[in-house]
Formats: C-alpha cells, sequence, structure tokens
C-alpha cells in the first residue's frame, strides 16, 4: 500500500489516516467484481439491441477510473465541503429534472433520460445523495433550531419526489422516500408521527398500484406469477438454480442470452450462474460489511448533521443492493434498480461514487466532534 | 462529585451571563438528541442485517437446496426456445402429408467479414441462386447480422463450410415439408416460412397444429388420392380440360377419402404459385351442376308420395316460359316413366316431377340435403351456393334439371350419400372419425334409398352412364352435363361435364365424383364432351383401382337387360332390393 507517515500533514496524508480504508476496499472489491460480471455478462445484450459486443464492456471499463477517482477525490472534502457540494449539485439536478419532463428523451413510455451532447443523462440518480445530505443538514438545522427544517425539507421533498413521479419512476420514487423517511426518524421524530408516516408510504405504494398500469401489472405477476408473462424472474430464479454453489464458470452461462436487463437490473442472477452461491455472498457480506461499517463509525459520531447526511447515504446504498438483489431472488416484485458499483450504468455508477465519496468524507475521523456545522 | 466537577469546569457560575445557561441546555438536549440518532441507527442497523440475511438464505436455499441437478435446465428452452414446432399432418393411415425438417440457414456478421469482394465471389460460386452485387451489398452493411441464405440442403451447406469465409455463420431453422408433393396439395395446404397456416388444412388447424404434439389425423387416404389425381390428371389431359375436380367420400361418416382439384400445385415450392393453382374447385367452386340434380328430382318426387316408380310425365313436346324453352337432349317425344326419365336424362320430365312437388316442397327438400347452405368442411376455402331470389316457379323447374341453383361439388357428394346410404344425411369432414360416431341427420325413407339405388343403377346399365359401368363393383350414378354460363346467356360449347356415382351401389359405401371443366370431343368420343362420355369412365376407373385398396371386394357383375329396353320397373326393383 501507500506509505504515508503518520505524521504526514498533507492534504492526502491526513485523508489516509483519518478515512475509512476497510470501507475503500470493500467498495473497490465490488467494483472489481462489477468490471468481470459486465465482462462477461453485457456482450450478448450487446448483440441482442444490434451493438458491438463490446460496447457495454468498452463504455464501462472507461468510466470505472473516472468513478474511482470522484469517490476519492469527494471523500477529501470536509462536511462543509459536502454540503456545499450537495447543495450546488442538487439545485442542478433539480432544474435538469424540470428539463428532462419537458425535453427528455422516451424510453419504454418513460422520460428519465436527457440527451447531452451524446451522453445520456438520468438526473434523478443526481437527485438521490445530494438530497440525502441536504435533508440530513436541513433535519439538523431543525434541532438546532436556526432554521424550520424540518417543514422546509419537507416541501424539498414533495417538490423532488413530484418531479420523479411525473417521469414516472416509481423505483427511484421509493428510495428517494425511504431514506428521506429514514433521516427523519433517526432525526428524532415522534414515535407517534412515525406509524403515520409510513402509513403514507404504503398509501402511495396502493396509489402508485392503481394510477400505474406497469407497476399493477408487476406487483400482480409477483404475487400470482400465473396471471401474466414472469419471464425474466423466472429465468433469473432457473439461473441461481444452475448455479448452485460453486457456478458454471465465469462465461458460460446462458441467462444473460435471455434476459433483456442481465447486464443491469439482472446482473445478479447472472453472478448466482457464473460463478455460484459462494460469490454471491460474498457480494452480499460486502454490501451488509459497507452498510453495517458505516453505521457503526457513525455511533461514535457527535455531529447530528454528520449522523443524518452519512445514515441517509448509507441507507440509499444498502436499499439499493437490498432492492435489485430481492427482485432477482423474486423476494420482492421486480423494480427497475441497479446493483451499486456491480451493473452497468453509467448515470448511476457516477452518483453512487459521489454518494459513498461524501459518506467516506463524513465518516473521515475529525477533532470538531459534537459540534455543529 | 458532580457539582464539584461542574464547578470546577465552570467555577464562576453566578457571575455568567445568562445566555450561557441557554449553551448548557442546548448541549444537553444536543446530546440528548445525538443519543436517540443513534438508537435509532443501531435500530436501523439491525434491520439492515435482517435483510442482508433473508437474501443470503434465500441464496442458500435456491443455489443450494433447489439445485438444479444437470444445469441443463435452461440450456435446452434455449435452443428450442420459439423454434416453430408445427405438428404433422398424416393421412387416416398415419402416412405423412405434411411434416417439419430442420434446415440450416445461412446468415452473416458483416463486420466480420474481412475481404467482402472475395466473399461474395465465393459464396456466389457454392450458391449461385445468390446475385453477387446483393450480397455485396448485404456484405458491407454496419450490421451484425444479415440473412444470406435460408434453408439451405446439407450439400448446400458443406459447400458454404468448405468455402471457409470468416464471418458467416449457419441458424438452425424449421421448414415445413410435404413428402408427397402436389398429391393432395389443395385439402392440405400450406404453411408459410413463419409457421402460419396460409391454406387448407394448415389454415383450418393452425392453432390445433401449432399447440398439439399428436399429428393431426385427416380422412384421406394417400392410395386412393393417388389413384383419383392419376385419374382425373389423365382425363383432364385427353379431354384437355381447363381444370376439374374429383372426390370420393364414404357415404355412412361424411368422410372425404380423398379430393383432388386440376389445377393444382406443389406445395413445397411455393414461392411463384398461380393463384388460379391454388383455387380449389372441389370445394370454393360453386357450379350448376346439371343433371346429377334430376337425382334429388327423383328422390324428392318418390319421398313426398306425388310419384311413384310406376309414374309417368308427359315429355312429348318441349315446355315454353316466358322466353325460355326447355327441351331433351336426348329427346324421346313421348311419355316417360320416372326410371325413364333418369335414365334417357329426361329435362322435361324432371321439370314435371318439380312441378308436382312445387317450389316449397323442392326448396325444403334441398335444404335438408344441405344444398342451400355452404358446406361444412373444414377448410377456409368454401364456396357459398348460388342461389335464386327471389324463388320463382321458372327457378323450381330450371334447378330440376341442375341449373339455375349453383352448389360446390362438395355440396353434390354430401346430398348424394344421403340418397344412397338408406336417407341420412352425414356433414361432409376431412378428419377421420371412429366408425359409428358420426351423428346423421335423416333426410330420406329407407324405401325412397333403395328406389333411388335402384335407379341409379339403371342409369348406368342402361342410360347415359353405360360407361361407368364396372364389371368389377356394381356401380350406380347419373351423369350431368351443363352449359357454363357466360356473357349473355349459357355457352353450348362450354361444358361443366360431371358424373357422380356410388358403389356398390346394392350396398353402396362410397359416392365418387368426377368433374371436367370445359372438356374437348375426341375421335373416341364422337365428338361428344357430356359428362357420360367423359367423366363417367373415368369414375369406373376410380371404383375399379381404389374398391380393392379401401377392402372391398370385387364380384362379378351380371350383366342386365342390355337391350336399351327398361324392363318393368316394380318387377325388377323388386329382385333389387334383395342384397
Amino acid at each position: 500500500m501507500i506509505a504515508v507517515a503518520r505524521t504526514d500533514t498533507s492534504v492526502l496524508g491526513r485523508w489516509w489516516w483519518t478515512v475509512d480504508r476497510w470501507m475503500i476496499a470493500a467498495l473497490a472489491a465490488l467494483m472489481a467484481i462489477g468490471a468481470v460480471l459486465v465482462v462477461t455478462a453485457s456482450p450478448p445484450v450487446a448483440e441482442r439491441i444490434g451493438a458491438d459486443p463490446g460496447y457495454f464492456v468498452q463504455r464501462h471499463l472507461m468510466l470505472l477510473p473516472f468513478a474511482a477517482a470522484l469517490l476519492i477525490a469527494v471523500s477529501l472534502l470536509s462536511p462543509r465541503g459536502v454540503l456545499t457540494l450537495s447543495t450546488a449539485l442538487f439545485t442542478v439536478g433539480l432544474l435538469l429534472l424540470v428539463v428532462t419532463l419537458v425535453a427528455g428523451v422516451e424510453v419504454k413510455g418513460a422520460r428519465r433520460w436527457l440527451s447531452i451532447a451524446g451522453f445520456s443523462l438520468q438526473p434523478s440518480e443526481l437527485i438521490k445523495p445530494t438530497f440525502a445530505v441536504l435533508a440530513g443538514w436541513l433535519f439538523a438545522e431543525q434541532k438546532r433550531g436556526k432554521l424550520p427544517g424540518s417543514l422546509i425539507s419537507l416541501v424539498l421533498f414533495l417538490f423532488t419526489v413530484g418531479l420523479i413521479v411525473m417521469q414516472p419512476d416509481l423505483g427511484m420514487t421509493v428510495i428517494v422516500a425511504a431514506v428521506w423517511l429514514a433521516q427523519f426518524f433517526v432525526a428524532g421524530v415522534s414515535m407517534w408521527l412515525v406509524l403515520p408516516l409510513a402509513g403514507v408510504g404504503a398509501g402511495g405504494l396502493v396509489a402508485a398500484y392503481f394510477l400505474f398500469p406497469h407497476v399493477a401489472s408487476r406487483i400482480d405477476r409477483y404475487l400470482d406469477p400465473s396471471s401474466g408473462d414472469s419471464y425474466q424472474v423466472s429465468r433469473s430464479l432457473e439461473a441461481f438454480m444452475n448455479g448452485g454453489v460453486l457456478g458454471r464458470g465465469p462465461g458460460t452461462g446462458r441467462v444473460k442470452e435471455i434476459i433483456p436487463d442481465a447486464h443491469a437490473d439482472f446482473i445478479f442472477a447472472v453472478a448466482g450462474e457464473e460463478l455460484g452461491v459462494i460469490v454471491c455472498l460474498l457480494i452480499v457480506g460486502l454490501f451488509a460489511f459497507v452498510v453495517l461499517r458505516g453505521f457503526s463509525r457513525l455511533l461514535s459520531e457527535n455531529n447530528l448533521f454528520v449522523l443524518l447526511a452519512a445514515g441517509g447515504l448509507f441507507t440509499h446504498f444498502g436499499l439499493q443492493a437490498l432492492i435489485n438483489m430481492g427482485s432477482a431472488l423474486n423476494l420482492i416484485p421486480t423494480k427497475g434498480m441497479t446493483l451499486p458499483f456491480i451493473s452497468y450504468g453509467g448515470s448511476s455508477l457516477l452518483a453512487l461514487s459521489l454518494g459513498m465519496g461524501m459518506a467516506l468524507a463524513l465518516t473521515r475521523r475529525r477533532v470538531d466532534s459534537g459540534a455543529f456545522l | 462529585m458532580i457539582e464539584i466537577a461542574r464547578n470546577r469546569r465552570r467555577p464562576l457560575p453566578a457571575v455568567l451571563p445568562p445566555i450561557s445557561a441557554g449553551r448548557v441546555e442546548i448541549e444537553g438536549r444536543a446530546k440528548q438528541i445525538i443519543e436517540t440518532g443513534r438508537n435509532r441507527l443501531v435500530f436501523g442497523g439491525v434491520m439492515f442485517a435482517l435483510a442482508f440475511l433473508t437474501i443470503c438464505l434465500r441464496l442458500v436455499d435456491l443455489s443450494v437446496f433447489e439445485a438444479a441437478p444437470h444445469a441443463r435446465q435452461l440450456a435446452r428452452p434455449l435452443a428450442t426456445e420459439r423454434a416453430a414446432e408445427r405438428a404433422d399432418i398424416v393421412d387416416r393411415n398415419g402416412v405423412v402429408l405434411a411434416t417439419n425438417l430442420g434446415v440450416q440457414s445461412l446468415y452473416a456478421n458483416p463486420r466480420e467479414v474481412l475481404d467482402v469482394d472475395s466473399a461474395a465471389k465465393r459464396l456466389v460460386a457454392v450458391l449461385p441462386e445468390l446475385n453477387e452485387n446483393e450480397v455485396k451489398a448485404r456484405l458491407k452493411l454496419d450490421k451484425a447480422f444479415v440473412w444470406l441464405r435460408r434453408k439451405l440442403t446439407p450439400r448446400q451447406q458443406a459447400a458454404v463450410i468448405r468455402q471457409g469465409i470468416p464471418g458467416l455463420y449457419f441458424r438452425r431453422e424449421e421448414t415445413r415439408v410435404y413428402p408427397h408433393g402436389r398429391l393432395a396439395a389443395h385439402v392440405v395446404g400450406l404453411a408459410g416460412d413463419d409457421n402460419v397456416g396460409l391454406t387448407g388444412i394448415e389454415r383450418s388447424f393452425d392453432e390445433v397444429l401449432r399447440e398439439s404434439d399428436e399429428p393431426l389425423r385427416l380422412s384421406l387416404d394417400v392410395r386412393v388420392q393417388q389413384v383419383v389425381h392419376e385419374s382425373l390428371s389423365r382425363a383432364a389431359k385427353t379431354f384437355r380440360a381447363t381444370g376439374g375436380a374429383a372426390m370420393v367420400m364414404a357415404v355412412d361418416s361424411g368422410e372425404i377419402v380423398a379430393m383432388v382439384s386440376l389445377p393444382d400445385f406443389d406445395p413445397n415450392v411455393f414461392e411463384n404459385v398461380d393463384p388460379e393453382a391454388q383455387f380449389n374447385r372441389g370445394t370454393l367452386g360453386v357450379y350448376e351442376m346439371g343433371s346429377t340434380f334430376k337425382l334429388f328430382t327423383a328422390a324428392m318426387a318418390l319421398e313426398s308420395g306425388k310419384a311413384t316408380l310406376r309414374s309417368s310425365y308427359d315429355a312429348r313436346r318441349p315446355i315454353k316460359v316466358a322466353r325460355f324453352l326447355i327441351s331433351d337432349y336426348h329427346a324421346k317425344n313421348r311419355v316417360l316413366t320416372v326410371p325413364e326419365i333418369l335414365v334417357y336424362s329426361s329435362n322435361i320430365g324432371a321439370v314435371r316431377m318439380a312441378l308436382d312437388v312445387g317450389t316449397e316442397g323442392q326448396r325444403a327438400f334441398l335444404e335438408q340435403l344441405g344444398m342451400l347452405q355452404r358446406s361444412s368442411l373444414e377448410l377456409p376455402e368454401i364456396g357459398d351456393p348460388l342461389i335464386p331470389t327471389p324463388w320463382r316457379e321458372i327457378s323450381t323447374m330450371t334447378i330440376a334439371f341442375g341449373h339455375g341453383l349453383s352448389v360446390s361439388p362438395v355440396q353434390l357428394v354430401s346430398g348424394i350419400s344421403a340418397l344412397v346410404n338408406g336417407g341420412i344425411f352425414y356433414p361432409a369432414t376431412l378428419l377421420k372419425r371412429p366408425s359409428g360416431t358420426v351423428p346423421g341427420r335423416r333426410v330420406l325413407s329407407p324405401t325412397v334409398s333403395d328406389q333411388m339405388r335402384w335407379l341409379m343403377r339403371q342409369v348406368v346399365v342402361h342410360g347415359t352412364g353405360r360407361k361407368a359401368n364396372s364389371e368389377m363393383y356394381p356401380v350406380g350414378g347419373k351423369s350431368g352435363t351443363a352449359e357454363k354460363a357466360g356473357r349473355g346467356g349459357y355457352r353450348k360449347k362450354s361444358l361443366l361435364s360431371s358424373f357422380v356415382g356410388a358403389f356398390p351401389i346394392d350396398d353402396p359405401q362410397y359416392v365418387v365424383l368426377v368433374m371436367l371443366d370445359d372438356p374437348q370431343p375426341t375421335k373416341e368420343t364422337y365428338g361428344y364432351a357430356t359428362g357420360g362420355w367423359v367423366a363417367a369412365p373415368t369414375v369406373k376407373e376410380i371404383v375399379e383401382r381404389s374398391g380393392p385398396l379401401l377392402g372391398l371386394p370385387p364380384v362379378h357383375v351380371i350383366d342386365q337387360d342390355r337391350d336399351g329396353r327398361i324392363v318393368e320397373a316394380s318387377a325388377q326393383f323388386g329382385t333389387f332390393v334383395k342384397r
């Protein structure tokens, strides 16, 4: 590893001794596994859409170093820097969301993508981590009595979620809402409010079931597989069964040839088939490690803003992983969501790097414990 | 202790400004908030841990306890996924009429083709039917997949492989094959490249064929089909007919044992099929059938009780109705008995019989025999009968001898079957029926059916059907010669000549119809192109050649009184019914 003396007081030196190096290692391991899986899973998908077999591989491998660099660079920031960056990027993201509604590219019936100079961008990905930080700060400010933070964050939340629902993108809505509720909960909201809020969330899901036909059909298919085409999920389950303990070997899987989203939403099935359950358990272990280690580090945190913002970021990371894996294993209805750092997906990869970079920055050991920002 | 400690930290509490008291409070509250946050974070962490644990359990459950034993389950559906499986079509004895064959189709990934010009040149050298420029154009496309040639023979595939051109690949496909070619083309029909039934049984049973694993068993007998096809083709050639139709029906079930329509086509090479050749004259074409309809007129008169075999009708002079003149072809110019009317095929006699029964009676009777509804045969190509509206008296008169009502040949054969089988109407079918299970409908008394068999026998022994008289099987029948309707009336020189026969007539099993469209007379027929001359010999040929195949033992048919005189009707009929 890099030899950095304890006494090194340069920016990098201080960073190296204060940052959570184990977590960086876990994230690097996830990225490496992801690179292997994208290499094996994406060529059949690319061929199916008529692109060059290496199309997704090239793009993913080119983006990975940028993502890693972004993660490290962001983790150098101070908590105040994280807040400033989040506020700026959240503002940009919100503007882009509005633009998307007007000038977005329509894919499979939804406007979620913005095409800028040849790059497609999903602004809602940018919203997720930055809003978590912003909401954390607002809740903390409320407790400090400086600002009516809860109210402001509620307004911001409703506005943002409204924009995302209009795309429509239910998966993103669920994540943003769940993270916000979790932060509200940790911020010390009275238990008398927790239950009604959970009720409102459940009500939102029921409303989505009746408002959006594609949501209704997915849930129907989950509850009763014979009611419709549960093709992807059935194939996904078969993949895990075929993989067994040791897998069929990298590159020899078949599920990627038949599942349209094998390189993204169903990449976990490819892992199950080709690498077997042991590697899958390792992947789950890595995700659990990142989330639980993050939480445990926050237990010794005295700064409420840091506690709430980083807690939100880890919750986002963990929830997204859980939803993706749960979908592939048919534990929950299918929800289009990437597996953090493993799935192909540019916007998602960069947004997660930003989010985890900020989480790393917030969980660095500091001497200003206890003080509000 | 605590007091002391506090005092030590803040030694001068009394003189502190009021604001510092607030600060202590804030710090206390902040601690409490942080504490709540931490507790709830622990709760969140536990929830996460449980969720991750669930994922792990599910993973182990799926991969270890439900693991696929051979890990091939997934590979199998891949190989056959969407592979166009289609059930076979077989004849009544299980002979394959349509099946699937795995073939290889050639495609290219143009991005992997190194030298387009040389690749195209070498490919055209082994597959000369390809156009070199077209191949080049395709190989230059910026795509990962282009078809070059579908459905290669193994020999062609080997030749392409031997060229060793990089970037070319094969994909397995299935193609529909009709081993008997044109033999039963109109009945079996066609299925296209994409496994979709286009005509015939392939179309009417499209879904069944796609979903079933069992072959579809038809009522056809490929051996009889071959006999009928060959005989009809020869007759059509001899008499230079523009087309023809022939069929054999089992009278006790309505099963079609053979059905041929000419001109026909080879379903294995259907790219350039003439639409005319796809036209099924046996089912889709509707024709004024001519004198064969006199059998219906006679049966109707006998069934109604208005006539007996001894009844006689005045045929001394033609009948004038409005601007029409109805006369006889083989005019006898005397009073004719019912057997004589059929034997000499008297139009005048038939008209008088029909007028006796009346318009309503005729209409009801023909309806019973299925002449007024489209046939229920299981083909998409079924023609609707052309029924006169209104059904005036003149219609009754012309229909009595088979003009003014157009029906499809299969309708005629169904009706004739009911006349000879004891009086039960069975809907025509192309599917094999287990014997005795077909529901029928009584349309005629058994007595009248017996009389009809005797009358049909008289026609073959004494009348216009003599050329159908076989020495192997007793045949009964009736010829029909219709002038085809053309512009401005009937054309004397353009005929639709047919013969419908039943055999063995003492206990009928099968009805045979032969019909030729616009046959030309030859020297051997002395200038005649009527049903008795051109169609009757073909019926005889079909009877004699298919009878043994159908399991009917030939009998020596004793020639009856052939001096051209019709003997005392009732006396002879009495000996006939004794089988």
